[in-house]
């Protein structure tokens, strides 16, 4: 018998509702798929899933009774990684924590928990990162201006952090590579899309846009990222490590002169 | 503000405050009020990292380099022929809100050369908090060091804007601080310490009273302590430690290796080595003291007054200790679990868990991420497979250094790369 192959969305709420249509219909091999990576397989049957809210809200409810807190952000933070194949190993995982009386979100020893866990770790240092490494530039138009570029869809964990932090200013943090941003206007914060101009460079502080006092901060803040480092101490292993190469081109203290 | 002289002092007081290690901008419990800017609830974050590895979190600068003492291993002293510049209360506080505006850093970190007299300094700190507190509705970070004979008052208030207030004690001991420090005086820094420490005392006891009681230095005190300057021995900084620790509840004690910077023929010379592994070990030894159950004298005591280098604090231990060992992880406590070499704290709560489940053997250990270099010959598990032989201590240390070689040496970084 063929897997059957459950195209999704992309979405969260989308997968939610693959693995109930699973559930439902008590399916024993199913595979899962976003419909932006799924290909058509010959030999398996394709089910195209509408996204319900009300029944991936039930799936979720469920798991959260299931798993601990953390066991259930573990896997929306998986989730979020976009690595291929990951909605199979969230299945796997998911038809165990329905299967056990226990609470599995600790069983190591069980590979689909271990590898949530390891991916979830991943995407949480890449959370981390966007928190650290988002840097703002004032643009004309009186909005601090991120872009961005993780290696994992964590815009929607990083919202709630910088709503809390930079409540009396406008921000927005846009994510280059998917192409949405989260946009501040002081009251709440939305996804947005935006429009940049054609030669728009994204690593430039181009004065089209920025506000004069721009340059001067940037240069402050490159000035004394210099002064603070102790030349006899000098490890640049070390620093490549916690500053990896792949963020520099959006880092003002890592701007060239 | 005018960029370019801006600019200049910065150059300058950012460069002499550098030496200072203290870091970190986590175990506040300030949020975000009244829409104003800035939260620091949460975890401290290192936005960046300078060339040398250590984590850049606070705009960290001096107020002023000018100083009326002498000490002999500090840039700042009077005798040191360097340029010196003076930031205005107002161009501190443009600074510290555009930058935490941007998200370059967690709030401010504020130490100053003493310039007249220890007051009339510590004024200046504590104008610059207030004004980022009170005018700028700031709910970032800030530590204020602490001037060395500042009056009870000013600390008082000094408390009131801060999260953490810190002295650094600098020298180990009296004698050294003598030697290198003629017009510092030890009590000089106990005093402002006792002060804040009575203070926190005072604000957690009101504040199960009156709720709205107004936060004092929420993230507590802390201190620095220079190493490989004046010849202190391990057992001697460690006991020093121990004393702040518990007599002063400091948050924190942080140990920098003496990066040279004079010709004085007191101190090491320049170009002599930064004590880089020491000060990770003395970390270490600091961690096990606070994290792990460690008495001070179990690690360091008159017949180990040294850390070795070539292991870490805890395996020395181990070492020294056999007949502790092995642990059997399946029914050790979590005291004892935490005394493994080569076991983290996570490791051991990964342990507690995955041991509810089944009994575990080495390949469940494996799978569940636990390293076992060095903690294969201190444990035993539900195997069949008898990995630990009877080997002596030194037969050990042999096989874990011979098996961890790279990994030893990649270790020589810095502290910070370890415990952030
Ligand atoms: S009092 Fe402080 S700033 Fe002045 S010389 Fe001594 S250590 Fe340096």
């Amino acid at each position: 018998m063929s897997d059957k192959k459950l195209i999704y969305d992309g979405t969260f709420d989308g997968f939610l509702s693959s693995v109930f249509y699973v559930f439902e219909n008590k399916i024993k091999a199913a595979t899962i798929e976003n419909e932006f990576v799924a290909q058509s397989g010959l030999f398996s049957k394709e089910i195209n899933i509408i996204t319900e809210e009300e029944k991936a809200n039930r799936v979720w409810a469920g798991l959260k009774s299931k798993l601990s807190a953390r066991g259930s952000y573990q896997l929306y933070y998986a989730f979020l990684s976009e690595q291929n194949g990951v909605e199979n190993v969230l299945l796997d995982y998911i038809r165990y924590a329905f299967s056990n009386a226990l609470n599995v979100d600790k069983d190591f020893s069980h590979p689909s928990v271990l590898k949530i866990a390891q991916i979830a770790k991943m995407v949480g240092r890449e959370k981390h990162r966007m928190e650290a490494f988002v840097r703002f530039r004032l643009t004309k138009d009186a909005i601090y201006f991120a872009s961005v570029e993780p290696d994992f869809n964590v815009l929607p964990l990083i919202s709630k952090h910088f709503k809390g932090r930079y409540a009396d200013q406008k921000w927005i943090i846009y994510d280059i590579k998917r192409n949405y941003g989260l946009s501040y206007d002081l009251k709440k914060v939305e996804i947005i899309n935006l429009d940049f101009p054609a030669k728009f460079d994204f690593t430039k502080t181009d004065d089209n846009f920025f506000a004069e006092q721009e340059f001067e901060f940037q240069k402050l803040w490159q000035d004394y990222f210099k002064s603070t480092n102790i030349k006899s101490r000098k490890n640049m292993r070390l620093h490549i490590r916690h500053v990896p190469k792949r963020y520099w081109k959006y880092l003002s203290e890592k701007q060239p002169d | 503000m005018s960029f370019e002289r801006t600019q200049e002092k910065l150059k300058i007081l950012a460069d002499a405050a550098k030496y200072d290690v203290s870091c970190s901008s986590s175990g506040s419990s300030r949020t975000n009020k009244n829409k104003g800017l800035g939260d620091s609830s949460g975890m401290g974050i290192c936005h960046s990292y300078t060339e040398d590895g250590r984590c850049v979190s606070l705009l960290k600068i001096l107020l002023t380099n000018h100083c009326i003492f002498d000490c002999a291993y500090c840039v700042t002293r009077k005798s040191n022929d360097i340029k010196r510049a003076a930031f205005k209360v107002q161009e501190v506080v443009d600074l510290t809100i555009n930058f935490y505006r941007r998200n370059y850093i967690e709030g401010l970190f504020l130490s100053s050369g003493i310039f007249k007299n220890a007051d009339y300094t510590m004024e200046r700190l504590v104008s610059v908090a207030k004004k980022l507190r009170l005018e700028e509705n700031f709910n970032g970070y800030i530590h204020l060091k602490s001037i060395p004979g500042a009056s009870d008052e000013l600390m008082r208030e000094a408390g009131l804007y801060a999260d953490r207030l810190s002295v650094n004690i600098e020298i180990p001991t009296e004698a050294g601080l003598k030697k290198l420090a003629p017009d510092k005086n030890r009590a000089d820094f106990i005093k402002p310490m006792l002060k804040v420490k009575n203070e926190i005392v005072q604000y957690k006891a009101e504040k199960k009273i009156i709720k709205s009681t107004p936060k004092y230095a929420p993230a507590g005190q802390s201190t620095q302590m220079i190493i490989g300057a004046s010849g202190e021995n391990d057992f001697q900084i460690m006991q020093t430690s121990n004393y702040f620790y518990k007599s002063y509840n400091l948050k924190r004690v942080y140990y920098s290796g003496y990066v040279p910077i004079s010709y004085d023929e007191r101190l090491p010379q320049i170009g002599s080595a930064v004590p880089m592994m020491r000060e990770n070990r003395l970390y270490q030894t600091d961690w096990l003291m606070r994290f792990y159950g460690f008495d001070v004298s179990e690690i360091l005591n008159l017949q180990h007054q040294n850390l070795d280098l070539d292991i870490d604090p805890k395996l020395s231990w181990a070492l020294r200790n056999l007949h502790e060992f092995p642990v059997d992880v399946n029914t050790a406590d979590k005291r004892m679990l935490a005394r493994i070499p080569g076991l983290g704290m996570k490791s051991v709560y990964k342990i507690l868990n995955a041991r509810r489940f089944k009994r575990l053997n080495w390949e469940h250990l494996k799978k569940i991420g636990i390293a076992l270099n060095r903690a294969q010959y201190f444990m035993v598990c539900d195997s069949n497979q008898f990995e630990r032989r009877d080997l002596s201590a030194e037969k050990i240390k042999g096989l874990i250094l011979q098996n961890s070689t790279s990994k030893y040496t990649k270790t020589l970084s810095n502290q910070l790369s370890l415990f952030g």
